[in-house]
């Protein structure tokens, strides 16, 4: 019998985006370690990686580097196709899609901190829908929004200071290819 | 520090404000009706008492089992005794957040927490 051989032809942008999602998947489990007063308030540090790939890379490899990192990292910390999984992927979804519309906005104006706020807030909106339609069916999840809106203007505007260091830091010489 | 507000660009500002607004007006929507501020005692439907909720005072209010005693605390309220057999509205404690009600169904006698606004829940509809 012939072994046969399937050679899946590794590209740089793959090596990069797998290097980006670990970086991600590390910050994931920073903020696993870091204690919460409530289940749901996180700093969200992996953020700062999405950030900064969608403003190097394009939305299209921040979506892989997210997807990957919302996968991997539940399988770290144990909690894949569990509820929080759903939570996790329902923020992550609604915020790269609010990142995919506000990262039109002009740049002169609008830097990495108001994407990281408009980011935090799309999360916190994502998980709080998804827990009202499916996990608590009812509006009492709701009494919580204050505590997630404060805990996300607060988060996303220090990671997106971060991400604005990192990319200030880092040089404008790479050309963003969008 | 000085480097680090270099990073902010002005629409960034706008947007941190206009959060901090979002935020602020998500605490009265979302907290509806704010602090605890006025019991109202019923007996047989019909109020028996609206008590602004700043002193200690005490109820005694009849109903047709016997008298269901209702203490009022700053902040909160709470039915103390009732005649009722499944003793449902003692065993409910103090009441602080608006809306909130306790009845005696036995004893046709309830308490209700009331705030600045009126807040609705599946019993008032």
């Amino acid at each position: 019998m012939t072994p046969s051989v399937i050679k899946l032809t590794i590209t740089a942008e793959d090596r990069r985006v797998a290097w980006l999602a670990t970086a991600a998947v590390g910050l994931s489990l920073v903020d696993a370690a870091i204690p919460s007063p409530l289940p749901g308030v996180k700093p969200g540090l992996a953020n700062i990686v999405t950030l900064v790939v969608l403003a190097r890379y394009g939305w299209g490899t921040a979506v892989w580097v997210s997807a990957l990192r919302v996968l991997a990292g539940s399988l770290l910390l144990g909690y894949f196709l569990a509820p929080g999984f759903f939570l996790s992927l329902a923020g992550t979804t609604l915020s790269l899609l609010t990142l995919g519309l506000a990262r039109h906005l002009p740049t002169r104006w609008f830097g990495p901190v108001s994407l990281s706020i408009f980011a935090a807030f799309a999360h916190i909106g994502g998980q709080l829908l998804l827990a009202r339609l499916w996990l608590i069916p009812h509006d009492g999840v709701f009494l919580l929004t204050p505590v997630f809106a404060a805990a996300a203007l607060v988060f996303g505007t220090i990671n997106g200071l971060i991400a604005a260091k990192l990319l200030a830091e880092s040089g404008p010489s790479e050309t963003p290819h969008v | 520090m000085k480097h680090w507000l270099a990073l902010v660009r002005p629409g960034d500002w706008l947007v941190m404000l206009a959060s901090a607004l979002l935020v602020g007006i998500s605490v009265p929507t979302f907290w509806q009706g704010g602090l605890a501020d006025r019991a109202i005692i019923r007996q047989e439907g019909k109020v028996f008492a609206e008590v602004d909720l700043r002193s200690k005072r005490q109820f005694e209010v009849s109903g047709p089992l016997g008298t269901t005693l209702i203490a009022i605390e700053p902040g909160r309220a709470r039915v103390i005794s009732d005649p009722g057999p499944r003793q449902y509205c003692v065993r409910q404690g103090w009441l602080m957040r608006p809306g909130e009600i306790a009845i005696c169904a036995p004893n046709r006698v309830s308490v209700q927490i009331t705030g600045r606004t009126k807040v609705y829940d599946s019993i008032s509809y």
